[in-house]
This record gives structure tokens, sequence and C-alpha cells, in this order.
């Protein structure tokens, strides 16, 4: 039962990311290129996603724990630190580089697309590295 | 920046929608914001069922690195899932989403090892922080969307702009 409502929301994920453009780096580039051939579509995709999101967590949060599990697992962390900020800054300059991030990417394998396996390939390399890193630094 | 460059033809492809290698796509508010909404249902339903948070990079790390059979068989699922949305799109339209990747192969895989680097230290990325931490007005959150928002522009800027590459 876990495991069909895992399958069924990914679906719904992939599903949206197809429908939404988040999966066309031409797409996600052009967002991103307010200077040359903007196209404001990503905004509407956040702002849905956001706003769909809001409301829906106020609402399942209200409960006791989930249907299929013990309790709520959201993170707890407030803390702002250079890990959080370096990290999503280099996730911006990849993202601005290659178009895809990791839930644009992830469905569109489903299209079979080589270019995408290219991609996934050249993300799982990179979260391998800094995964070895952490673990030295640890 | 040879790898970087975009177009390396001097004069404009004729192909309708392009410019150089640069594709102009079609403003989509209507179909963007549908997409959206079945992405922050979808962050809803993982909320509902498991108590998670849906963020591609927290599913798809523990998926490729799992820690317990428990914590591993549903990423898995997730990802099985994900994977399948292009295939469900097809059924509805009868085609699979376009997909145009505008930059070189080298390009691309510099990128991907980039993001991958990044979205690890930083905890997550545009479903996780973007779509789910910003719904929980999480500090740590917003923080990384503007900033990964503002690097992002920066660098589409420097290489369509500054680099000369179109």
């Amino acid at each position: 039962m876990r495991l069909l409502a895992a399958y069924v929301t990914g679906l719904v994920f992939g599903l949206g990311i197809s429908i939404s453009g988040m999966a066309n780096p031409a797409k996600v580039l052009n967002f991103f290129d307010f200077a040359g051939t903007w196209d404001p579509s990503l905004a509407f995709v956040m702002g849905g996603a956001v706003v769909v999101t809001f409301i829906g967590y106020r609402i399942v949060l209200r409960r006791p724990g989930p249907l299929l599990d013990n309790a709520f697992q959201v993170p707890t962390n407030r803390t702002l630190d250079t890990r959080l900020i370096g990290g999503s800054a280099l996730f911006g300059v990849g993202w601005g580089i290659a178009g895809f991030c990791p839930g644009g990417a992830l469905p569109a394998l489903g299209t079979g697309k080589s270019e995408v396996f290219l991609f996934v390939a050249a993300l799982v390399a990179g979260i391998g590295c800094a995964k070895l890193i952490q673990r030295r630094m640890r | 920046m040879p790898l970087l460059l975009i177009n390396v033809s001097p004069e404009p492809l004729s192909k309708p929608g392009m410019k150089g290698l640069v594709v102009i796509t079609e403003f989509t508010p209507a179909t963007s914001a549908l997409g959206g909404a079945l992405i922050g249902l979808a962050a809803v339903m993982m909320m509902l069922f498991l108590g998670r948070i849906m963020g591609a990079t927290g599913i798809f790390s523990g998926a490729i690195t799992p820690t317990s059979q428990r914590n591993w068989l549903w990423r898995v699922a997730t990802l099985a899932g994900m994977i399948s949305g292009p295939l469900a799109y097809l059924v509805f339209t009868g085609g699979f989403p376009v997909i145009d990747v505008p930059i070189s192969t080298p390009a691309l895989m510099i990128g991907g090892f980039i993001v991958g680097v990044g979205v690890t230290i930083g905890s997550g990325c545009t479903s996780g922080h973007g779509v789910c931490g910003i719904a929980r007005l999480s500090p740590r959150s917003i923080v990384a969307t503007l900033t990964f928002m503002a690097t992002t522009s920066l660098t589409v800027y420097v290489i369509r702009h500054l680099a000369g590459a179109v």
C-alpha cells in the first residue's frame, strides 16, 4: 500500500512536470534569460505548485500523522549556514548551464531521450562525489 | 569557453522558432500553471500518505544510496512513478513532452555534475526547497530558493550575453 501510494504520487509529480514544461531545458533556460528570449511560463509552474502545496499542507499537517506512516518527517533545521547557501548557489550555476534540475530531469527519463540519461549520469556522479567529500569531512 | 558555446554558427539558423541554437519557446501560462498544480498535488499526497517532503533530490539520493530497506523502497517506487509521468502524458496527449536541449553535450554533463554537487551540499532543489519548503515558509528553503534563482539567472546571463555565445 505504501509503495502503491508512493508510485501514484510520483506519477502525479511526473505528469505535472511533463505538462508544465519543467522537463524542457530550452523553456527553463528561457525563463532565466530576461535579457534575451524570455519565457515567463515557469513562474506559473512555481506559483501553481506553491499555492496548492501551501493550502494542502495546512489541511494535512493538522492531522496527528500521515495515513501510511507513523509520523510526519519534516525538516526542523532552521540554521542558515554556508553549506545551504553555497550548495544552493552551486546548484543554480549547474541549472543555468544545463537547464535541467533533478525534478525536471528524472521524470524526463521516461521519454527515453539520450540527453536526459547523460544529464542524470553526470548528476549521479556529482551526488556521489559530494557525498564522499561530506563523509571524509565528518 | 568553447565548451559552453551555444551558437557556434555566425549566421542564425533559418528554422522557424530557432535563434541560433537558442530555442524560442512559447509562453504557456495555462498548461504551466496546471502542471504546477499537479506538482503541488503530488507534494500534498506525499505528506498525506507518507509524511515526507516531495523533493526530487532527497528521493533520488535516497534511492541510489540506500540506508535501510524501509527508507529505500518507497523512494524507488516514487522514482518509478516519476519516470512513468511522460507515459501518462503520452496517453493523454498522444505525444511525449517536448525536450529541447539547446547546449552541447559536454556543457550538459558539466552542468549535471555541478547540479549533483550543489543539491547534495545544499540539501535540496527546486521541488524540495522551491515548492515544499516555501509552502512550509521554511527560512532555509526561502534563502536556498532565492540563492539558486539568482545564480541560475546570473549563469544564463553570463553564458548567453557576456560570453558572446548568442
